[in-house]
């Protein structure tokens, strides 16, 4: 599905990737763990075009889109959920999902699918996406990935700041989402990541240290005093 | 309020603003009715530039190479014995939907700073162009002489060298532009050039084509302002390089902040206020601009969002 070989990215002279490869297979979740500033976002947005690496190749479904810009990779079918403050405040929950629909695509989700999965969204439909609390904001910027029919999706640290509760809450949607389609997620939260991930990957200072089946993760000695501990 | 009320309350505004449009002439005078019709005339260069700025979130200074393209062409062909006010007219448009493309093709792939840096750039080029090119343009005298034929045709035209009729003329222009603008700016384009104003990188994460729907915001926007170029070159019978002066790009810059550039008639409540303080001010003194420029200030600092995007966001607080 996507297979990243041996990326070099920099933000201005900084060399922030240092040669990072990564596969996701057809029916893989498969989690990227680190810590702030260990390059996650970073090969996160390499792989969306917003950073593109220097060197090496990113393939998805075997077509070089190592070049490409942003838009022309969603299109192929990779939704991005990024981090921080993910929505459009100033739009409501409506029109932030309808700017992402695609109405070239036959894909299964549609407004209506969406907000099947999405309950609470459906309720909030006319609000500012600037009102809504941080859990909600997540819900929404998963739902608008979701709705441009993605092949794979990469989700960006979706726990960030959330409380314990509403992190259960988005557990439960993910591994819903797992049954659908593939994804990436990147994360410091590794007892989360790994609890809806089949295989992962440690990364640090830019480059791989572990990759690994969620097992042997949990089972690695530095893995769980580094990452799993506190 | 039951829903019949809340859906029938904004047609209600509309037709009261059309039956005042209509009606004005009727109680003003001659010099009103010409003051309205170059308020209108720049409300549609105000509403041009807002669909750039208000709703793309890019600042241009130099949106009045589009005006004065517009203005330019048209007084041409008028001044060279062209025997169609429409084919004059919708020439000056096209040729300033043309320069706009050109101009928006290059200047769209840079943000802030050195967009506006770059568009100012572009119109004083422009002028510099008018100003020195004087075998097609009449160098600083600008074009004059034009000739305007009637409009329409045999026995259905009519004469718009009369205010009124031509007041009439830039009503209806003046409509449907903001007919189509606010269709625009409604639909799902509008929300995608909201959203590109919000946060390029988001909007480019769900596959939006940044450059292009900016380019395409650029480009509608030189049309509207051709509209307004040549709509003011038939009013004022020629067309002058201060058409093209990076002044003429400031001023919708002015109104719109002064209206209020998140709300769709922001700029044109801007363009009202605009001519009725020059007007004001200029019954007392010639150096009206340092007036406006110490009235602006105030305005900028209490009425952030603008005068109307103010009054709306008291009002909305109010009925919570």
């Amino acid at each position: 599905m996507l297979d990243v070989r041996d990326i070099h990215s920099y933000y201005g002279d900084s060399h922030v990737l240092q040669g990072i490869s990564l596969r996701v297979g057809k029916r893989e979740s498969v989690c990227l763990l680190g810590r702030n500033g260990a390059g996650k976002t970073t090969t996160m947005k390499s792989i969306m075009g917003y950073v593109p690496p220097r060197k090496g190749t990113i393939l998805f479904e075997g077509r070089d889109i190592t070049r490409l810009r942003t838009h022309e990779i969603v299109r192929m079918g990779i939704g991005y959920v990024p981090e921080d403050r993910r929505i459009f405040p100033q739009l409501t929950v409506r029109e932030n999902l309808e700017i992402a629909a695609r109405r070239d695509a036959s894909g299964r989700w549609d407004m209506a699918s969406v907000l099947e999965l999405f309950p609470l969204l459906k309720r909030l439909l006319d609000r500012k996406g600037g009102k809504m609390s941080g859990g909600e904001q997540q819900l929404l910027a998963i739902a608008r990935a979701l709705i441009g029919n993605p092949a794979f999706l990469l989700l960006d640290e979706p726990c960030e700041g959330l409380a314990p509760v509403i992190v259960e809450e988005l557990k439960r949607t993910i591994l819903i989402l797992k049954e659908a389609l593939p994804f990436l997620i990147a994360e410091q939260n590794a007892r989360f990541a790994l609890e809806v991930s089949d295989r992962g990957y440690v990364i640090e200072k830019g480059l791989m240290k572990y990759e690994g089946t969620t097992e042997s993760l949990r089972s690695n000695a530095e893995v769980q005093q580094r990452y799993l501990s506190v | 309020m039951t829903r019949s009320d809340s859906s029938l309350k904004p047609l209600f505004g509309w037709a009261a603003g059309l039956a005042a449009l209509i009606l004005l002439p009727f109680v003003i005078n001659t010099y009103i009715i010409l003051l309205t019709t170059e308020v209108m005339i720049m409300g549609i260069f105000a509403l041009s530039f807002n669909l750039l700025f208000g709703y793309t979130g890019l600042l241009s200074f130099g949106h009045a190479a589009f005006f004065g393209m517009g203005g330019y062409v048209t007084a041409y062909l008028l001044s060279h014995a062209c025997p169609s006010l429409t084919l004059a007219f919708l020439t000056g448009v096209a040729g300033a939907s043309l320069t706009a493309i050109v101009v928006g093709y290059l200047s769209v792939k840079l943000d802030e700073i050195y967009f506006a840096i770059l568009t100012l750039g572009f119109g004083m080029m422009f002028f510099s162009l008018a100003h020195q090119w004087r075998s097609v343009t009449g160098g600083s005298d600008g074009l004059t002489g034009l000739v305007v034929p009637r409009l329409g045709w045999g026995a259905f035209s009519v004469d718009i060298s009369s205010p009124w009729h031509y007041y009439y003329l830039v009503v209806a222009a003046f409509l449907l532009t903001v007919w189509i603008l606010r269709r625009i700016t409604q639909s799902n384009f509008g929300l995608i050039l909201v959203s590109i104003r919000e946060n390029k990188e988001r909007a480019a994460f769900t596959g939006i084509n940044i450059r292009a729907y900016r380019l395409a915001s650029f480009s509608i926007a030189g049309f509207f302002a051709g509209v307004a170029g040549g709509l003011f070159a038939v009013f004022d019978r020629m067309a002058s390089p201060s058409m093209l002066h990076w002044t003429t790009s400031a001023q919708p810059v002015l109104m719109t902040v002064l209206g209020g550039a998140h709300t769709f008639f922001g700029p044109v409540v801007g363009s009202i206020l605009f001519f009725f303080i020059e007007h004001i001010i200029t019954k007392f003194t010639d150096i009206w601009m340092i007036y406006l420029g110490a009235i602006l200030i105030p305005l900028v600092i209490f009425f952030p969002e603008g005068v109307l995007g103010t009054l709306l966001g008291l009002k909305k607080r109010k009925h919570g």
